[in-house]
């Protein structure tokens, strides 16, 4: 007997004879005697917690990617998180409770959760926000399949400059007969092309999406885009990086219609790439359009506040063929995450954070630009905490070499030039990681500084 | 309760952050920063005070660590607490996505071995770990038929045949999916009906979408009947596996005929449900379809190494990333405790479970469709009750009055006044017995005394709640106060 199933031979006597069944063969009787497994899965002997846990460290032990001093993003940041965050998300009350079907019983993860999306709304500058999707990448072909929805067009443009993984999610969410896709391309600063916007924008044009800061890091005025898209009664769609919006004009305020994004940064580990959690903001009247959960406040019985999922009749188990969206299951625990971070941070902490995002970033750029043979990729636009960079070598070989010194340097990006790298520094590299970084490519890159 | 919002005071902190080390940079040009919109509205106040609030909110919860859950077709089982700590491992959680795989080895090979451990449990050859919840699954496994019908030459087929008694997830996926539901008739045994079956399959079909158990409780005993139609047809057939806790060791689908499943981690392999998820909706294929999946996928190298890599005629990419990953080391974590043995022994109890309340419950609620053995769940009719005037939905409620969540109610929607009641292999005969002693004095109740049970419940933190009057005055985010945060 395993440590998780409590009937023995004792027990399973008991209950056969209240079943009225000799053996437990006897409940196999509607599974046709040809698909019954006679012999047993191919699966390893089983390991006690204590071996299980060597094991585990072993396979820790070789995840050497663990051991560097990170300064790659393109989507998945190192930042810090307060030990508090998983002493709250360690509470069997929250992490073994199933999604808050019975309200009653449920208003921890509800009101938590309303909170959440609060705390998204005001981040974004939206007058709402649900109560969390898969990823920001999913959330994002979700926000296009909402715009066309609600304008009865199929027609999406999306900024060339966005993460390309995004981009290949909402492809893949956004195959369909008569679906349309296109890209609006980026400049040699790389901000939009608005006078291509403006020419690929038109009545037939459902929602653009832009990314903001951009996948390069760079950030970009929003309004011009707002505007030609709303001349064209189609909606503009914001993926923004939750972590700029204390310091960045936030979206809604420059006339976005719904803004999504990935909540990874706020207090969740990056653990080779998930579990993450998407937002999506919007504007109240689009609010009976938008997929996923959303908890609504009301009262009870006696007139107590308290907390509800709403709007359900948008959802699967309600509307099934005609429901917004198919998403069930999402990413609640980790939204609590975000919520508990953004509580602890407050106000002036996670504007600190954002500020020294920033500051740090721009440092370690300053730096390397120091470097004899480094340039930037796109001159004079104004980045956040990631930029690209030009090394005089490849930067695949820059990547490697930085390995042996034990500096994760960013991500290859072949695509714009041989020797571009994305590179970020989060809050948490301290100047003396980001000099060891400076000193290291300066070897790697032939010594000289200019 | 207060909201976190009304613990708020200019000035406090939960938080102590290091000064900044390095030189500060020129600041962001005035027209793209937030300066004059006012703040950001987030909370000021200490971490005792968020610890406070968070640990009271979560007091109002019931969760499997505090008694039973019921709930038809999601398996809420017991949750390994090692688990929890093998996936914070630092090197485990602690690492990029896209660092180069050779950096990854040891996640890379646990998700390499997990997906060969699913391939084994369900009888398939390929297997996508990224989709992050049961119904991603569904669209990823919809999406591989068809880019499978696509490379044949049939791009039309689009129809999803799927019985009346499907999960809400199925229609809406096959949407998603740019597909047509085609309605599928059960028979009075609560089985697909494989004249219906035959009459709506043809050339258009893309897929059969399938639950076995179906959500009645009960195996599709015509399966290879059912399946062999489909397939002469032309369309292939896709297992939703929400109920594989019922199948473990016991029978793969692979071997019944169809193509395709997905399995619910969170459900049959132990991984918490975290109040909604995350959860993780891995996909395991034939041979044919593996050609299509998403990206990536790892692989084992000839050089003994894994890699991520995307296939040549993959369909594309459903999040970010590879996965939710840490849900992926936690199932991993719950096969290698189990063995083959441990496994087959989780079927057998959760069948044995089932199987032994729906004998105790049956003189006191009504079971239309009560011939013979159910697998791992069974659905009850409250209809008798209703007939007094105490609703399935007052059942319920009742039920938390008494320390138990409510089963799964008024699905499938196939029974009046359904209540789908899953106990799963994690509950003792003592706590069943309870469950049972609930249930029949509730059934009590609702013929002496039905007002206890329609005003239920009132041992909760609050009262039933008014859901017409949350979509009347929508009220989904705390509103900001005149003249700043409130």
């Amino acid at each position: 007997m395993s440590r998780f199933v409590p009937n023995g031979p004792e027990q399973r006597e008991k209950m056969f004879r209240a079943i009225g069944l000799e053996k437990f063969e006897d409940l196999l009787e509607p599974v046709p005697e040809k698909f019954r497994l006679k012999e047993n899965l191919q699966i390893p002997e089983p390991l006690s917690e204590f071996e299980l846990t060597l094991e585990f460290e072993e396979f820790a032990r070789r995840n050497t990617g663990a051991d560097l001093t990170c300064f790659m993003g393109a989507g998945a940041y190192d930042h810090f998180i307060p030990a508090a965050v998983d002493h709250i998300l360690l509470r069997s009350e929250f992490y073994t409770a199933y999604t808050p079907y019975q309200a009653e019983v449920s208003q921890g993860t509800l009101q938590a959760i309303f909170e959440y999306q609060t705390m998204i709304a005001r981040l974004t500058g939206m007058e709402m926000a649900n109560a969390c999707m898969y990823d920001g990448a999913s959330a994002a072909a979700e926000a296009c399949l909402m715009a066309m929805r609600i304008t009865r067009k199929q027609r999406v443009l999306v900024a060339g400059s966005l993460n390309p993984r995004w981009l290949d999610v909402i492809r893949t969410y956004l195959r369909k007969e008569d679906f349309e896709i296109s890209e609006i391309p980026f400049l040699e600063d790389g901000t939009l092309d608005l006078e291509t916007a403006g020419n690929l924008i038109e009545g037939g044009t459902a929602a653009v999406l832009t990314q903001y800061p951009n996948y390069f890091g760079l950030i970009e005025d929003l309004q011009p885009v707002a505007e030609l898209i709303h001349e064209c009664k189609g909606l503009f769609i914001v993926a923004a990086d939750p972590v700029a919006l204390p310091l960045l004009r936030s979206p809604g305020d420059a006339g976005a219609d719904i803004v999504v994004g990935e909540g990874q940064s706020m207090g969740i580990p990056m653990s080779f790439g998930g579990p993450c959690v998407g937002f999506m903001a919007a504007r109240t009247k689009l609010a009976r359009k938008m997929p996923g959960r959303i908890i609504g406040r009301t009262t009870d019985r006696a007139g107590q506040t308290g907390y509800v999922l709403t709007l359900q009749t948008r959802e699967q188990h309600i509307r099934r063929n005609k429901a917004t969206s198919n998403i069930c299951s999402n990413q609640a625990l980790m939204a609590l995450a975000n919520t508990v971070y953004l509580s602890l941070m407050g106000e002036r902490g996670f504007r600190e954070i954002s500020s020294q995002c920033y500051h740090k970033s721009h440092y370690l750029e300053k730096k390397l630009l120091e470097i004899h043979g480094v340039s930037r990729v796109f001159e004079n636009t104004p980045f956040f905490r990631e930029f690209v960079i030009s090394f005089p070598v490849s930067s695949i070989e820059l990547r490697d070499r930085m390995i042996e010194h034990g500096i994760l340097a960013g991500l290859p990006v072949v695509e714009l030039e041989e020797g571009a790298m994305l590179i970020t520094a989060t809050e948490k590299r301290t100047r003396d990681e980001i000099d060891r970084y400076v000193r290291a490519a300066t070897d790697i890159c032939g010594g000289g500084t200019s | 309760m207060k909201t976190v919002f009304e613990l708020s005071s200019p000035g406090r902190m939960g938080v102590s952050l290091p000064e900044l080390d390095v030189p500060a940079a020129s600041e962001i040009p005035a027209f793209l920063s937030r300066e004059g919109e006012g703040t950001t509205g987030l909370p000021e106040a200490t971490e005792g005070q968020i610890l406070r609030h968070y640990v009271n909110l979560s007091t109002m919860n019931h969760h499997v660590d505090k008694g039973m859950y019921p709930l038809g077709s999601c398996t809420m089982k017991y949750n390994p607490k090692l688990h929890e700590d093998l996936a914070r491992i630092r090197g485990l959680s602690g690492i990029h996505p896209l660092v180069p795989s050779a950096l990854a080895a040891g996640s890379l090979e646990l998700m390499y071995r997990l997906g060969e451990f699913l391939c084994e449990i369900t009888g398939f050859k390929g297997v996508s770990l990224q989709p992050a919840a049961g119904a991603q699954g569904e669209f990823c496994g919809i999406m591989l038929i068809k880019s499978y019908h696509e490379s044949r030459g049939e791009p039309h087929r689009n129809e999803v045949l799927m019985p009346d008694s499907a999960h809400g997830t199925n229609p809406a996926t096959s949407t998603l999916a740019d597909c047509v539901v085609v309605g599928v008739e059960s028979n009075e045994y609560g089985l697909v009906d494989p004249e219906d079956l035959r009459r709506k399959a043809g050339p258009n079909t893309a897929l059969f979408m399938l639950t076995n158990p179906n959500t009645l409780g009960l195996f599709e005993s015509r399966i290879e009947e059912l399946t062999s139609i489909v397939h002469e047809a032309g369309g292939l057939n896709y297992m939703d596996g929400a109920n594989m806790n019922a199948l473990l060791g016991i029978a793969k689908p692979g071997e019944m005929g169809f193509d395709v499943c997905h399995l619910n981690l969170h459900k049959t392999f132990s991984t918490p449900h975290g109040g909604g998820g995350p959860g993780s909706g891995p996909v395991a294929c034939s041979d044919e379809l593996a050609r299509f999946l998403p990206d990536p996928v790892v692989i084992l190298d000839d050089d003994g190494s894994f890699r991520l890599r995307r296939k040549q005629d993959s369909f594309g990419r459903l999040l970010a990333f590879h996965g939710n990953t840490g849900v992926l080391y936690k199932a991993y974590a719950y096969i290698r405790t189990l063995g083959a043995e441990g496994l087959r022994e989780v079927s057998e109890n959760a069948l044995i479970n089932a199987n032994y309340l729906k004998a105790k419950l049956g003189e006191y609620f009504d079971n239309p469709f009560d011939n013979g053995p159910c697998m791992h769940e069974f659905v009850l009719s409250g209809d008798r009750q209703a007939k007094q005037g105490v609703k399935t939905l007052d059942i319920a409620k009742r039920l938390l009055d008494y320390g138990f969540h409510a089963p799964t109610v008024y699905f499938p929607l196939i029974v009046h006044e359904a209540m789908m009641i899953e106990p799963t292999e994690t509950e003792s005969l003592e706590d069943l017995d309870s469950f049972v002693e609930a249930m029949v004095s509730i059934a009590g109740e609702a013929v002496e005394k039905p007002y206890l049970v329609t005003d239920a419940p009132v041992n909760t933190p609050v009262l039933r709640l008014d859901e017409v009057k949350a979509v009347k005055d929508l009220c989904i985010v705390e509103p900001v106060k005149e003249g700043g945060n409130p």
